[in-house]
């Protein structure tokens, strides 16, 4: 059982670690502010959720699982509307910059 | 070993976006920039957590979450007020 809930974890943050290794590289190297951010708001959803779950998993304790989830729903939270903020004042400034 | 191979990973995700912080021709390229920061530290700071068996690491994950979330609010108020 621990077995299989340590590799469970391990697979789930290499996962989320992926997420993020390639969210960085789009930031890096895409062309566009919107496709920039299309790629930042993946990994503040999913990459994050992915990274916590199997940390969770690893440790295996029930008492760190509330600090994980609130530091989830706060990025996801923030993630999701800063993306809305930031495409809105984009989208209203025109292409002045 | 591979956790801190994993905590490797996250903390050259968070150092990627560098470029992007300080050459990004917007200002919204520099605030997503900085998101991604926040957000790779976070990540760095859970899977460092883990893999220490620290979980003091795990509330300093919570601060720099808040912080984050202040920080993007912030930029988006000042860009309304600038309009």
């Amino acid at each position: 059982m621990t077995t299989v809930l340590h590799a469970l974890g391990l697979t789930l943050t290499t996962f989320g670690v992926s997420f993020l290794l390639i969210a960085a590289l789009g930031v890096w190297r895409l062309p566009d502010v919107l496709s920039r951010l299309h790629a930042l708001t993946k990994a503040d959803s999913a990459g994050l959720a992915l990274i916590a779950l199997g940390a969770a998993c690893l440790t295996g304790r029930l008492n760190t699982l509330l600090t994980l989830g609130l530091c989830v729903v706060l990025v996801a939270l923030s993630g999701v509307t800063i993306g809305h903020l930031i495409a809105r004042a984009h989208l209203s400034e025109g292409d002045l910059e | 070993m591979i956790l801190n191979f994993l905590a490797f990973c996250t903390l050259v995700a968070t150092l990627a976006a560098l470029p992007r912080l300080i050459l990004g021709p917007t200002a919204a390229d520099r605030i997503i920039a900085a998101q991604l920061a926040g957000t790779g530290t976070v990540a760095t700071l859970i899977v460092l957590g883990t893999a220490d068996n620290a979980p003091a690491l795990f509330d300093a994950a919570l601060v720099f979450a808040t912080l984050a979330a202040v920080s993007g609010l912030a930029f988006v108020a000042l860009q309304r007020t600038r309009l």
